[in-house]
């Protein structure tokens, strides 16, 4: 069983872990991203989401998918949410079950970090000055 | 052919739009591609990014074909 989605509107992880509990599971981790308020010694007020939606939740999928085929008892959810978000909001929601806790811990972070390298999913800081800058972080640059 | 590429966040504030339209030739690659946008933001400095054909990431070498749904991934920061 698995199921991922963008959402607009803010995110539930208890219902996210009782979407995966069930009678089979021996374990249950639930990781939730959220805003924080610095970012680089830079005050944080918010932090926009975007993203290419249809290729976004179709990458979503396949991570599941994948997380899936190595452990196949596992059971995932993951929601990350779009739009203005404030601090201390969560960002991302995965939840997944599994009748063994290794399996379910190894999940959660192998699916949050595919998230990040692979998800078409952007976000702008809005600082307590007014400015907003897209993440890149890391990124080299080109310049055209 | 001219194709429309989707634009995502410092690559769609750069450009002011959300897709650009290209000109490239028959037997183009995604590089090709993506140069061509490029070529539309003279002087603006830009993370290094990603191109993704019909909703997948290509490689750079990949061919691209009339029809196909092209977008710029910029560095991605979700999570």
């Amino acid at each position: 069983m698995r199921r991922s989605a963008l959402v607009e509107r803010a995110l539930d992880a208890a219902r996210l872990e009782a979407e995966v509990a069930h009678g089979g599971a021996g374990a249950i981790a639930v990781f939730v991203g959220t805003v924080r308020d610095v970012n680089d010694g830079r005050p944080v007020t918010a932090i926009e989401y975007s993203a290419y939606g249809p290729m976004a939740e179709r990458e979503l999928e396949r991570i599941l998918e994948e997380a899936c085929a190595s452990a196949p008892a596992l059971r995932a959810v993951v929601e990350h949410r779009i739009g203005l978000l404030a601090v201390g909001e969560a960002s991302v929601v995965i939840a997944v079950s599994h009748p063994h806790r290794a399996e379910a811990l190894r999940a959660v972070e192998t699916i949050i970090e595919e998230l990040k390298q692979r998800v078409p999913i952007w976000k702008r800081e809005h600082y307590v000055d007014g400015t907003r800058e897209w993440v890149h972080a890391g990124s080299s640059q080109v310049t055209c | 052919m001219e194709l429309d590429v989707l634009l995502f966040a410092s690559y769609a504030d750069a450009f002011g739009a959300r897709q650009a339209r290209v000109s490239v030739s028959a037997g183009a690659t995604v590089s090709d591609v993506l140069q061509a946008v490029l070529a539309q933001m003279p002087g603006k400095q830009l993370p290094r990014a990603a191109v993704a054909v019909n909703q997948a990431y290509a490689p750079a070498d990949a061919r691209v074909n009339p029809g196909d749904e092209i977008a710029v991934i910029p560095p991605v920061a979700g999570g």
